[in-house]
């Protein structure tokens, strides 16, 4: 549906590298990444709305790269909602049809149906300036699908909201998905919104994409130490392996199955190690004493750092279990974790 | 709360300002006796000086709008080497001395020049001339729309024009649509700028065109040949109606914002 073939953009401080990208029809896929990974710019590109240096991009099968972005059929909606500011929300939404030949009754139809989905015809006479932040986003979505685009580009777009609306916004574009035959290309740095949107997704760093494939295998089997990282695995570790066995800084760590010779990193993520002040009795293979290092609140989770030998682990633990358990630095504690969460590339 | 000393400096300085500007333009305004103001305005000469000063003015604003609105925008969306000097150059108007102004372009449209000579085999007279008064007030004028211009696009998010492309918008559409009205009140503030600093432009016209007789250059020579007396209604006259004028294009504006 979406191709993208070893596309270039050269900005002043900032550069897309080689990026190849194809994303299915009527598919749902996201692109992550850290600030300034170049999400944004490769959103723009798409839309031609940001000047590309070499490479290919296609929709369908026709080679867009070099058509004004009015001829794309390429929606796009931004975080801060870029509404009209002197369009009333009824004016704002049906700004495209004078753009297009879309017959007035099924135009109609079109409206109708969107001000029902996105629950906005209470407030088609208001101004942008009147309305709610999730409020002025359904009406970017309604003015953006309006036209019927062959692709919706979102830009970050539950970002600038408050919790609350957050979720009622992101219902809102997942009915939309659904009930659309547009595919859809989102950008967040949100796993909730990951998890709860996307079939597919990619991992974008530095201009590059990093790692491209169905959510769960990027969540699970992050391709790369950025990856892991990027995915919450907050215990990444240089390693060797042999056998079912890896070896950190001297640790052995039991893998239960043997690994590519290649790799060279294992991760395991923080909500995987159980922290114990008695050795834990169960079947995980891996049991090591260790001594507490921080402790660190973060918010409805504490992140307990333990040092065994020289191989510091990260683990989360609720504050209730905090204060069951006793812990302070330098309490002696026991890590635990199944072979089975040990992450190896 | 007891005051701070630096609150009664910023206090103290603020109203020697105010007096400053204020009591020299009271005095000016309520010299003259209504009488005299009276017979000034039947003045056939004086009448037709202060009407050649506002439409020569207008002008000068009107075609700064043409030839700056695209060159605002260029300087306000993009970004090119040189941009900086493009803007200096915009500038240049408005720090040189006024005369200066006068005897520059006069040396470019008088006959010895090329371009002065083609203007003169076309039949077009810039020395004492209508045309000449325009063309200098214009290039005393531009800077003030451009700048004013500009601010205005600038004020404006490049995404609202990014998402009008995106819904089939081509560039002219989204100008129209999107960008004019949302600058065009920055617009106006810069026609306004541009007119006032060409209506109050004497330096400069008085080479190129002493006669015919824009309402600065009357108010200086009223005041030469006949002293302060004879010029002060004049000058009333003048800034009376300038400010009208003004303040009925504000009006305008402030009550279109209302409704926008």
């Amino acid at each position: 549906m979406i191709t993208v073939e070893d596309l270039n953009i050269s900005l002043p401080g900032f550069n897309l590298i080689d990026i190849n990208m194809s994303i299915r029809e009527k598919e749902f896929f996201i692109l992550m990444g850290p600030t300034g990974a170049g999400k944004t710019v490769l959103l723009e590109a798409i839309a031609g709305l940001a000047p590309i240096k070499s490479g290919k991009i296609l929709i369908g099968e026709k080679d867009i790269t070099r058509l004004p972005p009015e001829k794309r059929g390429v929606s796009i909606v931004y975080q801060d909602y870029a509404l009209f500011p002197h369009l009333t929300v009824l004016e704002n939404i049906s700004y495209g049809l004078h753009f297009h030949r879309i017959d007035k009754t099924k135009a109609e139809k079109g409206l109708n149906r969107l001000f029902e989905i996105l629950n906005l015809s209470h407030l088609k006479e208001r101004l942008p300036i009147n309305l709610s932040g999730g409020e002025k986003q359904r009406v970017a979505l309604a003015r953006a699908l309006i036209v019927e685009p062959r692709v919706l580009l979102l830009d970050e777009p539950l970002s600038a909201l408050d919790p609350g609306f957050r979720e009622e916004v992101r219902n809102a574009i997942k009915a939309l998905h659904q009930s659309s035959i547009t595919t859809f290309l989102m950008v967040t740095h949100d796993f909730a919104e990951v998890l709860s949107l996307a079939g597919r997704a990619a991992v974008m760093n530095k201009g590059l994409i990093e790692q491209i494939g169905d959510v769960t295998e990027i969540f699970e089997k992050p391709g790369s130490p950025f990856v892991a990282n990027f995915v919450g695995m907050k215990n990444l570790f240089k390693a060797s392996f042999s056998g079912t066995h890896a070896i950190v800084s001297g640790l052995r760590i039991e893998i239960g199955r043997t690994v590519d010779s290649s790799s060279q990193y294992l991760a395991i993520r923080p909500e995987e190690i159980v922290i114990s002040r008695e050795k834990f009795s169960s079947s995980m293979r891996n049991n090591y004493s260790g001594i507490v290092k921080r402790i660190e609140n973060q918010g409805f989770y504490y992140e307990i750092e333990v040092r065994v030998k020289d191989v510091s682990f990260k683990g989360l633990i609720t504050k209730g279990a905090l204060i069951d358990l006793g812990m302070e630095e330098g309490s002696p504690v026991y890590v635990s974790f199944k072979a089975s969460a040990v992450h190896v590339f | 709360m007891k005051r701070e000393p630096f609150f009664w400096i910023t206090i103290s300085c603020g109203l020697v300002i105010m007096a400053f500007i204020l009591l020299p333009l009271i005095e000016m305004m309520t010299a003259p006796s209504l009488a005299m103001l009276r017979e000034t305005i039947k003045d056939k000469d004086v009448v037709r000086s202060i009407w050649l000063s506002i439409y020569t003015a207008g002008l000068a604003a009107l075609i700064s709008f043409f030839l700056g609105t695209p060159l605002a925008y260029l300087l306000a969306r993009s970004d090119f080497r040189g941009k900086r000097l493009v803007e200096a150059i915009i500038d240049l108007p408005i720090v040189i001395p006024h005369p200066v102004v006068g005897i520059a372009i006069l040396g470019v449209a008088g006959k010895n020049h090329w371009i002065g000579h083609l203007l003169s085999e076309l039949g077009i007279r810039i020395m004492g001339s209508v045309t000449g008064i325009v063309i200098v007030l214009t290039f005393v004028g531009m800077p003030f729309y451009i700048n004013a211009a500009k601010s205005g696009f600038e004020s404006i998010s490049p995404r609202l024009e990014k998402v009008s492309r995106s819904l089939g918008a081509s560039m002219f559409s989204t100008f129209f649509r999107i960008t004019f009205p949302l600058a065009w009140r920055s617009m106006l503030i810069g026609i306004i700028m541009c007119s006032a600093r060409a209506i109050s432009e004497f330096g400069a016209v008085v080479i190129v065109a002493y006669h015919p007789m824009i309402a600065p250059v009357m108010i200086y020579e009223r005041f030469e040949a006949y002293g302060l007396k004879y010029s002060q209604p004049v000058a009333v006259w003048l800034v009376s109606i300038c400010l009208v004028l003004f303040l009925i294009l504000r009006i305008l504006t402030l009550r279109k914002t209302r409704e926008a």
